[in-house]
C-alpha cells in the first residue's frame, strides 16, 4: 500500500524535491569546503612559514609557495634543549604505546570473545573515562606522584598518558577481535592448538595490522599532549610541554617551526593508520 | 577404533534447557548424521562432543577414553566448520599442514600428508594460493582436506555443505561419502537439509526440541517413523495424517470407510501414510482433489479428505481435474497410526 501511494506522489512532488536537493548539495559542499579549509589552511600557514625567512614570517602578504628557507629549523633543532626534549617525547610515547597494548589489547580481547556480567557498563566506563577533563586527573596524580617518588619521571608521565590512550586502545582492539570469526580459533584448538597457541598462530597474525595501527594512535595521543606534561615534569619536559615554556617569548618564525616540529610526525602517522580509526568509530557508533 | 558414546548428557543455557539428558552411541566407522530443525540442539550436541562447548551434566568417550574433561586438542577429533574457517593468513597448503605442524611432524611426513589429501580432495592445484582467491566450494574442500589430514578417529561436521549452491551440494555430497567411506574414521554429521541426511547416513538421529526422537537408518526413519514429527519432517511432500475414530473390534472409521488398525482403547488415532503408496480405486477414502503439480515421473495430486489436506503421487498419465472426487485405496502394508497425544507411533495389528 505504502509502496503504491509513493509511487503516485513522487512524479507531481518531484519539481519541489528537486530544488530541495539542489540547495541541499550546495549547503553540502559549502560546509565541506569551509570543514576542510579550516583544517588545511593553518596547516599550510604553519609549514609555509616554517620554510621561510624570518623576514618573510613577519613580512604581508604572504607567498603561497615558502622560500624553502631551513635557516628557523636548523635554528630550532640547535637550540639548547630541544634534542633532549624530543627525546623524552619519543621515550614517553614509546612507554606508551607499550603500555596502552599491554592493557589495551587483553581487554579487546576479552570484550569480543567473552559473555561476561557487566560487559556494556564497563564498555562505556572505558569511554567515561575520557569525560574527565585532564586537570582533574593531573593535579591529583602530580601529588600521588610525589608521595611515591615518581615525580618528574618519564614513566609518571607515560602513565598518565596511557590513561588517556588506553580507552582508544580498548575499543580499536575490540573491533579488531572482533572482526575475527571466532570459527578460525576453534578450528585451531580443534587441530591441536590451546587458546594461547591459537592466539599466537592464528589471531595475531591477523590483527597486527590492526593493532600496529593502534599502537601508533597511542603514540600520538601521547605526542601531542601537553597539560599532564607541563604539569607533571620540570627537568625531563617533553617537546610539547617545552615548547610551551620556551617558545612563549620566542620569535615568531621559532614558534613555526616548533609548531611544525610537533604536528608534522603526528600528522603522518594519523595518516597512516586513518583507515583503522574509521573502524573504531564505527564500532563506537554501534 | 574410536566408538562415541554420548551418556545422560545435558546442556542448559541459564533458564532454557537445550539438550535435555541425550544417549547416544556412535559405532566404530560409523556415519552418523544428527538431523534437525535449527535451535533443536544438534549443533551444540556436536560441539558438546568436540569439546567447544561443556555440557551441564553427563559425560562423552571417545574410543573408550572420557573426553569431556579434555580440551579439543586432546580428544582425537577434528572438525569441519560451517563457514569453512580456512585460516587467511595462510596458503592452501600450510592450512592443510596446520594440525601436523602442532604436532612436530617431520617435514617429509607433513608433504605427503597433505598432498595425499589435497589429491583426495582435488585441489592439489591449488596448495600455493590463498583463501581469499579461492571460491566457497574449493574453501570447502580445503577445510576437509585439512581435517582429513589429521587422520582422526573421529570427524564432526557442522552443516558443511550448507553454505554450497544446489549443483555443488549435490557433487560434493556424493565426494564426502565416498571419502569418507574410505578412511577409517567414525563421523557425525549436522544438517538440517533431509536429503543430505537420507543420501549419506549410515544412521540418522532425528532431533527435536533437545531431544533425539529416533536414531535408526534411513529407510527405517523414512518407513516406519518413531513419532508423528519424524514422519512430518521426513519426506517431501511429507507424510499424510487424518483423524481415525475408533469403530470397534480394531475397525477404525476414517475418510468415509472403515479400515482395519490396532486394537486400542482409545477414541481417536491419527492414521498415516506416504503420498505414494496410495492408487485410485473403488472403496477407498473419498477425496476432493484441490491442486494438481504434473511433476513428470509422476503427479502431485493435492485433495481434501474429511476436510483435512492430503497429498497422493500418482501415475503422470492420471486424468483428474479439480473439484473431482476421487476414490484413493491406501496400500495396507504401509499404513501407520501414531498416538495423537504422545505422538508417538502405535505398534498393532496391521491391515491385511
Amino acid at each position: 500500500m505504502n509502496r503504491i501511494a509513493s509511487t503516485i506522489t513522487r512524479p507531481e512532488r518531484h519539481g519541489v524535491v528537486g530544488g530541495e536537493q539542489r540547495l541541499v548539495r550546495i549547503a553540502f559542499t559549502t560546509t565541506v569546503i569551509v570543514l576542510c579549509l579550516w583544517v588545511l589552511v593553518p596547516i599550510w600557514l604553519l609549514i609555509a612559514n616554517t620554510f621561510s625567512t624570518p623576514e618573510e614570517v613577519n613580512g604581508f602578504p604572504k607567498r603561497f609557495f615558502p622560500s624553502f628557507d631551513t635557516e628557523s629549523v636548523e635554528f630550532f633543532l640547535g637550540f639548547y634543549g630541544v634534542g633532549k626534549a624530543l627525546w623524552n617525547s619519543i621515550v614517553v610515547a614509546t612507554l606508551t604505546m607499550i603500555m596502552s597494548i599491554g592493557i589495551g589489547a587483553p581487554a579487546g580481547y576479552a570484550l569480543s570473545r567473552f559473555e561476561f556480567r557487566g560487559k556494556s557498563t564497563f564498555r562505556i566506563l572505558v569511554l567515561m573515562t575520557r569525560a574527565f577533563p585532564l586537570p582533574l586527573l593531573a593535579l591529583p596524580m602530580a601529588v600521588l606522584f610525589l608521595r611515591v617518588g615518581l615525580d618528574d619521571t618519564v614513566f609518571a608521565l607515560a602513565l598518565v598518558h596511557t590513561t588517556l590512550a588506553l580507552p582508544f586502545a580498548v575499543l580499536i582492539t575490540f573491533s579488531l577481535f572482533s572482526g575475527v570469526p571466532i570459527e578460525l580459533e576453534e578450528a585451531a584448538w580443534t587441530l591441536g592448538c590451546t587458546r594461547l597457541k591459537a592466539f599466537r598462530k592464528v589471531i595475531l597474525p591477523l590483527v597486527l595490522p590492526g593493532i600496529s595501527a593502534s599502537a601508533i594512535f597511542a603514540f600520538v595521543v601521547s605526542w601531542n599532549e601537553v597539560f599532564a606534561a607541563a604539569v607533571l615534569t620540570i627537568e625531563h619536559r617533553t617537546l610539547p610541554a617545552f615548547l610551551l615554556q620556551s617558545l612563549d617569548v620566542a620569535p615568531l618564525h621559532l614558534k613555526f617551526a616548533g609548531g611544525a616540529m610537533l604536528v608534522v610526525p603526528a600528522l603522518i602517522f594519523i595518516f597512516m593508520v586513518r583507515k583503522y580509526l574509521f573502524a573504531m568509530w564505527g564500532i563506537a557508533n554501534r | 577404533m574410536a566408538e562415541i558414546r554420548i551418556t545422560e548428557v545435558a546442556k542448559r543455557f541459564g533458564s532454557t534447557t537445550a539438550l535435555h539428558s541425550i544417549d547416544l552411541t556412535i559405532a566404530d566407522r560409523e556415519f552418523l548424521v544428527l538431523l534437525g530443525a535449527s535451535g533443536c540442539g544438534k549443533t551444540t550436541l556436536l560441539r558438546i562432543v568436540a569439546g567447544l562447548e561443556t555440557a551441564t551434566t553427563g559425560e562423552v568417550h571417545i574410543g573408550g577414553k572420557r573426553v569431556d574433561t579434555l580440551a579439543p586438542k586432546d580428544r582425537g577429533i577434528a572438525m569441519v566448520f560451517q563457514n569453512y574457517a580456512v585460516f587467511p593468513h595462510l596458503t592452501v597448503f600450510e592450512n592443510i599442514a596446520f594440525g601436523l605442524r602442532m604436532e612436530n611432524m617431520a617435514q617429509q611426513e607433513v608433504d605427503r600428508r597433505v598432498n595425499r589429501t589435497a589429491e583426495l580432495m582435488h585441489i592439489e592445484a591449488l596448495v600455493k594460493r590463498y583463501s581469499g582467491q579461492l571460491s566457497g566450494g574449493q574453501r570447502q574442500r580445503v577445510a576437509v582436506a585439512r581435517a582429513l589430514a589429521m587422520e582422526p578417529a573421529v570427524i564432526l561436521m557442522d552443516e558443511p555443505l550448507s553454505n554450497l549452491d544446489a549443483l555443488l551440494r549435490m557433487e560434493m555430497r556424493a565426494e564426502l561419502k565416498s571419502v569418507l567411506a574410505e578412511s577409517d574414521t567414525t563421523t557425525i554429521y549436522v544438517t538440517h537439509d533431509q536429503v543430505e541426511a537420507m543420501s549419506m547416513a549410515d544412521r540418522i538421529a532425528i532431533m527435536q526440541g533437545g531431544r533425539i526422537v529416533q536414531a535408526a537408518s534411513p529407510v527405517e526413519v523414512y518407513r516406519n517413523p518413531a513419532a508423528h514429527f519424524v514422519g512430518s519432517f521426513i519426506g517431501n511432500p511429507p507424510m499424510n495424517f487424518l483423524t481415525a475414530k475408533n469403530a470397534g473390534q480394531g475397525r477404525w472409521t476414517v475418510g468415509g470407510t472403515t479400515i482395519d488398525g490396532p486394537d486400542s482403547q482409545q477414541a481417536e488415532l491419527q492414521f498415516a501414510i506416504r503420498p505414494e503408496d496410495l492408487h485410485l480405486g473403488d472403496g477407498g477414502f473419498k477425496a476432493t482433489v484441490v491442486v494438481i503439480e504434473p511433476l513428470g515421473p509422476h503427479t502431485l495430486v493435492a485433495c481434501k479428505v474429511d476436510d483435512q489436506m492430503f497429498r497422493v503421487i500418482l501415475e503422470s498419465d492420471t486424468k483428474v481435474s479439480p473439484n473431482d472426487v476421487i476414490g484413493i485405496v491406501p496400500q495396507p502394508d504401509r499404513v501407520r497410526w501414531f498416538d495423537p497425544e504422545t505422538e508417538l507411533a502405535v505398534v498393532g495389528r496391521q491391515a491385511a
